[in-house]
């Protein structure tokens, strides 16, 4: 783990113990963030990009459990962690903005209220103190008239304000890292757009590091440094935005890159979906989870699952194609 | 706010106009008289008797004579009881009601709000199975078997406990008990159901990722939340458990007012029938617009309108 790095998870494995069976949410993920990266994970619902980041804040409802790999978080363990441990860092050291704003807030308790237990539960600051950076952090996150605001309640705030409060409660102790999960899937497009500049803003400001969950390409497009493709508990490619935008390698993220419309084309050309539906985690195949939806699919992606090939410097993608073009390449020039 | 109790106060003496009509017709239409006896009464006693408490009159002016003495504040004389104004056996005997059913709903309340957020904090748990099993054999038995159970258990058998009247605080605690069984169970049901829903929450989860505890989580964030229907039972239960139980009241030989409420029926006291009956209905509503009041302050959300 270099000093640069913030969070070390490798090989993590989340399974859900339900009376159908165990679901293999998260099957083997690894991925590392550095201070100040923006890391984008992106997939289909159900593809365990949620799972893979409650596990490091232990919010994995039971019966969900860790039932391998590591979690290296800021100097923390905290694959080993319990609850108590947890307690401490949460808030703190990590913390997260959930989808739905219009429900993450306590309907009964004021902004106010809200936003100083947080300061309450982390920092020393007496009662004065707790209300003068809380009316800080509420004009941090551009709320006109933050005195006012403190003794509203949720309901009085539009989905926008509500996100930002949100925001403003996760940054309150400056956390290492803020886990996003789709921050702006339930606001409108104007707001979306103001949102992910606020939380780049912050960012830098605080020097944290991001993880943005989310099924959108034109969020992390926008914000993220790198981004990771999951599907069916697996990460299937990882790269820069860069990378992944512009040099994909694995089927899915190509086909993901297909769906999504394009504006700057002629003509009304139609989206070309993925085709099928994703894998049942309960009993997942041994191949390639993304094999029976792939048209490139081989003989040998329904047998084994592919060890990722490295393309450039950290793009990294786990994909028959690419080890037999990488065979075909070795072997070329020898068969003719 | 002004509006809002005004328009409260219209709507509530609307309805307890209604009831005291309905009351009215309904006492008048049940056969037999405050005057009929076993003995032969002649009918010239009858006729002396009817003219006395002015039921001699047609039934309207009977009804407005009533109404204009009752918002005198006089509800009339007891014609069962010799000598004695309705105004003095309802304050006589409302209070002992009124303590009886104060320590009951608070007992109720205290052991329902508890056990149904500890059911529900282990839910599936032997705990939570346990908790329901009470619960519902709180809500199949009635009042008198209970009552009668701790009676013979621990009055009779036992001798434990005073079995009569209300003297001393040793007396008190089986007729609370009785009381409270069934509102115990109820409120633990309530509040098991709202504290499961409120712990599925996103704001509960929210309050989790700041690094609340689960004492924290429970009792401040799910409770505020989850209490809301538990107000909304509790209001009527209190007027009614207030006005008497009759039942607990019989076996324990209190002197409430839930006696003198069926007795006053059973006898055809007219006076009594309409005084005890509107002053339930007063007591209803007064306790309804408390519940509302109480919604405002829990809940934030609602308006008063």
């Amino acid at each position: 783990m270099s000093a640069n790095c913030l969070l070390d998870i490798e090989n993590l494995q989340v399974s859900f113990f339900t009376p159908a069976g165990e679901v293999k949410a998260v099957s083997g993920v690894s991925y590392t963030l550095n201070h100040g990266e923006v890391l984008g994970i992106v997939g289909e619902s159900g593809s365990g990009k949620s799972v893979s980041a409650y596990t490091l804040m232990g919010l994995i409802a039971n019966p969900g459990k860790i039932v391998g790999g590591t979690v290296d978080f800021n100097g923390h363990q905290v694959h080993k962690m319990t609850e108590k441990e947890f307690r401490k860092m949460r808030g703190s050291e990590v913390s997260i903005i959930f989808q739905d704003p219009m429900t993450s807030l306590n309907p009964v308790f004021t902004i106010g209220s809200q936003l100083m237990e947080m300061l309450r539960l982390h920092t020393n600051k007496n009662k004065e103190e707790r209300k003068a950076r809380a009316i800080e952090l509420l004009r941090l996150v551009g709320m006109n008239e933050p005195e006012k605001r403190l003794k509203q309640y949720p309901h009085e705030f539009s989905g926008g304000m509500r996100q930002r409060v949100m925001i403003a409660m996760a940054l309150a102790c400056e956390p290492k890292l803020l886990i996003a999960d789709e921050p702006t899937t339930a606001l409108d497009v104007t707001i979306q757009a103001q949102i992910l500049e606020l939380m780049v803003e912050l960012k830098k400001k605080i020097n944290m590091s991001i993880i943005m969950i989310t099924h959108d390409l034109g969020v992390v497009s926008d914000v993220c440094d790198r981004i990771a493709v999951m599907y069916a508990g697996k990460i299937v490619e990882i790269g820069s935005t860069d990378d992944i935008f512009y040099n994909p390698k694995h089927c899915y993220t190509e086909g993901l890159l297909r769906s999504i419309p394009k504006l700057h084309e002629k003509g009304h050309e139609r989206l070309v979906p993925i085709e099928g539906v994703p894998v049942d985690l309960l009993s997942p195949p041994a191949g390639c989870p993304f094999a029976p939806r792939c048209d490139k699919c081989m003989k040998i992606c329904l047998r084994q699952m592919p060890e990722y090939t490295e393309i450039s410097p950290g793009h990294k993608s786990a994909c028959w194609q690419l080890q037999k073009e990488q065979f075909e390449n070795a072997e070329g020039g020898n068969k003719e | 706010m002004i509006k809002y109790v005004i328009k409260r106060v219209g709507y509530a003496l609307l309805t307890i106009f209604l009831i005291s009509i309905i009351t009215f017709t309904l006492m008048n239409m049940i056969p037999g008289g405050p005057f009929l006896s076993e003995k032969a009464v002649s009918p010239e006693t009858t006729q002396a008797l009817k003219v006395k408490y002015g039921l001699d009159k047609p039934l309207p002016e009977q009804y407005i004579t009533f109404m204009k003495n009752f918002i005198h504040g006089d509800l009339g004389l007891s014609i069962k009881q010799k000598g004695r104004t309705a105004n003095d056996i309802i304050f006589s005997t409302f209070p002992v009601s009124a303590r009886l059913a104060g320590m009951s709903v608070l007992l109720a309340l205290v052991l329902g709000v508890t056990m149904g957020s500890v059911a529900a904090l282990n839910r599936g748990k032997w705990v939570d199975s346990l908790l329901m099993v009470i619960s519902t054999l709180g809500i199949a038995v009635p009042s008198f078997v209970v009552a009668s159970f701790l009676l013979i258990t621990f009055g009779v058998n036992l001798h434990l406990l005073p079995t009569l009247g209300l003297k001393t605080p040793l007396h008190y605690i089986m007729p609370v008990a009785a009381l409270s069984f069934y509102p115990t169970a109820y409120i633990t049901r309530l509040m098991r159901s709202s504290m499961l829903d409120a712990l599925n929450q996103d704001y509960i989860r929210t309050a989790k990722a700041k690094g609340v505890n689960k004492f924290v989580m429970l009792f401040k964030h799910a409770m505020r939340n989850a209490i809301i229907p538990v107000i909304t039972y509790v209001g009527p239960l209190l007027a009614y458990t207030m006005t008497g139980s009759f039942v607990v009241e019989k076996i324990f030989t209190i002197p409430g007012l839930g006696r003198e409420f069926i007795n006053c029926i059973t006898g055809r006291d007219y006076p009594m029938v309409m005084s005890t009956t509107i002053f339930l209905a007063v007591l209803l509503v007064f306790m309804n617009v408390v519940v509302d009041i109480c919604y405002k302050l829990v809940d934030p959300r609602i308006k008063l309108k």
